[in-house]
């Protein structure tokens, strides 16, 4: 469904990805892997149109994705949930999930705010709260249920068990594998190989802003070299 | 007693029309991050539409409204146009680039309405139904005043349910938090900084038309209005519509007051009161610290030494310039003496822009102080031309490392307004105190010596002081100090970190800044015989914003480029009718030709050409 292949991309002269090759196909979750600046994010922005690209191809369904901007992206049903959990501080709960909304799309289930308050139950109690007088992991939940409301087919999870309380990242695990029994795909940057491996299909790594591995999690730890080389710190 | 409570709703009334145009304004920046100079030159066309159409439909209380209604509408089309044809191809140009856009359509604003509606003032009908006073306290009040002071805070009220109330209000409250988060929501930004801008240009209309039973239309409305409008939402905080209000009736409310204590103080007061509140609240009253997913944030290129065929051009350049008087006429030789002057001036801003981050809407404060110091040291003290030359400069560090002191403990837009405010209320007390400055009549007669009257002969001397100061201003870019700025300008925390202290350098730079315009002010002073107070006015800062900005402030080349094209281009259109359309005209087409300026843009044709090695994507 998602095809990126050999991208490369730089910020100024900082040459920061180096020809990434990926894909994801329907209801799969993906774990991309990979150190800290090894090109993870910088994979995720390209793919959104949010950082500008040098050359490669990136498809979704066929279609290039290399021209079109952050909205266009969007709207073919990919849903964007960046690291950080960039929320909108001065927008209540429902506001920030209004932003999000998107009209129903066929090929995809479509979510409204009654059933994400169902899945996030603290969103529900906090909905007229700022974003801003959340917590970590509301902050993290409100992300994600507002790329929700967009209808997306396949998301892009950018690390979100980074910095978040462990009671919570177990709730996210929850949340990943709902979302796939939903029928949608998910492409999950991580840097915590264990959650990782509790959510996903198969594992991507890159590192200096290049794929170094592609495989099931079987064949990563047949092959402990290779987690020992590019996700050990 | 009553007449004091009259007073107070007078204020009341005009805090409703300012703050029609200071929210329009603060709205737009929020949003969009564009500092909207062109918005006075909506709130005049409101105003001359308005005329139009009560002059013009059947009078009657619903033709004096609907004329009204309609000059916003149509100035919000006029918003439209711009915003779709201008200022959307800039917006990911450097932060401020698109005020220079703002300032072309100032220019093509003014000649287009002296061309459709000449140069009288145009005092419009009362408004039927609100003309007669009615007596409040036993003092007369104005009818029509009333009906202002309602209309202020019923538009508040609409503002605040369509931006709370509408997924559209919605999606531009978080547009103002973080764009390219909404962007990738799916929401298209570009329709909705077009309807913000739309929006914030038909509030200024409004504002316009809602003034012509109270105020004759003019052609000095656009510029008299912004500098008060840019007080009042800097006052409330950018982005905020209700500190737009608050800060409209403070203003207006003290201002009706302080005129009868002491009438002199009108046209500073909204700048001192700036400056107060922005020492108290560096974000204004409701403001907050920007957002770091507001605008476009390119990561600066280095500084590169010149390379050694660059340095030859240049050395080329000088010396030719050196050779000038030799060759050219004695009016060419004056002419360049404008443009050293402007140049040096302009490479005094960028020092404290382009290096050190501090983006200043008031440089013409030190210019016009090194002018009247270098002035007063020969009208007062009898002292020759070069004691006088060396206390401009003086002068204008003693200006600047006061109002510096105070800058810099504020950042960004702030920090701007802040020094836009200092340099009004030095203009201010230039202008009003008559026995000293000489007011409105200047000071005259400020000639160089006899040995240096001949043109050509004040031409070397002009060379050496401005072709020296820009040197030397190079040389503090490329030495610790201007790493330093340049250090803080990049990352405050990192420079911090690093054992810098971070407000002192500022400071110190600030006051750098200052000096040099100050020099370029004693040099300005001798050439033109005399100093009025117009060398400290906002046209003075804003040519020098133009010059920087137009010029490119990336590059320590941009400041020449831009001074020399700005004011060669000036000297030439300004002799013909309609010059300001076509120096308008002139901006537009630079700044949509080359968004990053002329200096890049002359980089980016060499690239084309071959002639430098290209190291973009």
């Amino acid at each position: 469904m998602l095809e990126v292949v050999n991208l490369t991309a730089r910020y100024g002269r900082a040459q920061i990805l180096n020809g990434v090759t990926l894909t994801l196909a329907q209801h799969e979750v993906v774990a991309l892997l990979g150190r800290n600046g090894a090109g993870k994010t910088t994979t995720m922005k390209c793919i959104m149109g949010l950082v500008e690209k040098k050359a490669g191809e990136i498809r979704y369904d066929g279609r290039s994705l290399m021209k079109l901007p952050p909205h266009m992206i969007c709207r073919v049903g990919l849903g964007y949930v960046p690291e950080e959990r960039r929320i909108f501080p001065d927008l209540t709960v429902e506001e920030n999930l209004e932003v999000g909304r998107r009209p129903p799309r066929a090929d995809a289930p479509e979510w409204t705010e009654d059933h994400l308050f169902e899945l996030f139950p603290n969103l529900a109690e906090r909905r007229r709260n700022l974003g801003k007088q959340l917590s970590g992991g509301e902050q993290q939940m409100l992300t994600i249920a507002r790329t929700l409301m967009g209808n997306p087919r396949a998301v892009l999870l950018d690390e979100p068990s980074e910095g978040i309380a462990p009671v919570i990242v177990e709730q996210m695990a929850k949340v990943i594998t709902e979302l796939k029994n939903e029928g949608l795909s998910v492409l999950l940057s991580e840097q915590n190989l264990h959650f990782a491996r509790a959510v996903s299909d198969r594992a991507i790594i890159i590192e200096k802003g290049a794929l170094r591995f592609e495989g099931s999690f079987a064949e990563l730890d047949d092959r402990p070299e290779i987690s020992q080389q590019y996700l050990a710190v | 007693m009553g007449f004091y409570f009259a007073q107070l709703l007078t204020g009341l009334a005009n805090a409703s029309s300012l703050f029609l145009i200071a929210c329009g304004l603060s709205i737009i920046f929020g949003v969009t991050r564009i500092v909207n100079f062109a918005h006075g030159s909506f709130y005049m066309v409101g105003a001359y539409l308005a005329y139009t159409l009560v002059t013009t439909l059947p009078a009657g209380i619903f033709g004096f409204w609907f004329s009204v209604i309609a000059a916003a509408l149509i100035v919000g089309v006029v918003g439209l146009i711009i915003e779709v044809t201008i200022l959307r191809r800039i917006y990911h140009a450097p932060e401020l680039f698109q005020l220079v856009a703002t300032f072309g359509v100032v220019l093509i604003f003014q000649d287009g309405v002296l061309a459709i509606w000449g140069a009288e003032d145009l005092l419009g009908p009362r408004a039927p139904g609100l003309d007669r006073a009615v007596r409040i306290m036993g003092e007369p009040i104005p009818e029509y005043d009333l009906a202002l002071i309602l209309i202020g805070p019923l538009v508040l009220a609409g503002i605040w349910l369509l931006f709370h109330r509408t997924r559209w209000g919605v999606l531009v409250r978080a547009a103002t938090q973080d764009r390219d988060m909404v962007d990738a929501l799916g929401v298209n930004q570009a329709w909705l900084f077009s309807g913000v801008f739309v929006l914030g240009a038909a509030l200024a209309g409004l504002g316009g038309a809602l003034q012509i039973p109270r105020e004759a239309a003019s052609l000095q409305m656009d510029l008299s209005v912004i500098g008060e409008a840019f007080v009042v939402v800097v006052i409330g905080g950018m982005g905020s519509v209700a500190g737009a209000f608050v800060a409209a009736v403070l203003i207006s409310v003290l201002n009706a007051f302080a005129i009868l204590i002491f009438p002199q103080i009108s046209i500073v007061l909204p700048f001192v009161v700036m400056a107060v509140v922005l020492i108290v609240r560096p974000y204004g009253l409701f403001g907050k610290p920007g957002s770091e997913h507001g605008g476009a944030a390119e990561p600066e290129q280095p500084l590169r030494l010149m390379s050694s065929q660059g340095a030859m051009v240049l050395a080329a350049l000088v010396f030719a310039l050196a050779l000038s008087p030799a060759v050219v006429s004695e009016f060419s030789s004056i002419l360049l003496v404008d443009v050293m002057v402007a140049t040096l001036f302009a490479v005094s801003l960028h020092f404290m822009m382009g290096l050190g981050g501090m983006v200043s809407f008031g440089h013409a404060a030190y210019f016009g102080v090194g002018a009247y110091a270098a002035a007063m040291t020969v009208s007062f003290l009898g002292f020759g031309m070069l004691p006088a030359m060396a206390a401009g400069p003086l002068a204008a560090a003693a200006a600047a490392l006061f109002f510096g002191w105070f800058c810099v403990r504020l950042s960004g837009v702030y920090l701007a307004m802040l020094t836009l405010a200092a340099a009004q209320i030095l203009w201010g007390v230039v202008f009003q105190w008559q026995d000293v400055t000489g007011g409105d009549d200047g000071i005259l007669g400020v000639w160089p010596p006899e040995w240096a009257s001949d043109d050509r002969v004040f031409f070397y001397v002009a060379f050496v002081a401005c072709i020296g100061g820009i040197w030397l201003l190079r040389r503090v870019a490329h030495a610790p100090f201007g790493y330093g700025l340049r250090g803080i300008r990049d990352s405050e925390l990192r420079a911090e970190a690093l054992g810098m202290d971070v407000k002192l350098h500022q400071w110190m730079g600030f006051a750098l800044a200052g000096a040099f315009a100050g020099l370029a002010g004693a040099v300005f002073a001798f050439s033109k015989g005399s100093v009025f107070p117009d060398a400290l006015s906002i046209a003075q800062s804003v040519d020098g914003l133009m010059m920087v900005l137009l010029g490119g402030i990336h590059a320590l080349a941009g400041p020449i480029f831009g001074a020399g094209v700005f004011v060669l281009i000036e000297d030439w259109v300004s002799r013909l009718d309609y010059w300001r359309f076509i120096f308008g005209a002139i901006i537009l087409v630079v700044v949509l030709l080359a968004p990053d300026g002329v200096a890049g843009g002359v980089e980016r044709l060499l690239r084309v050409l071959g002639l430098r090695r290209g190291d973009a994507a």
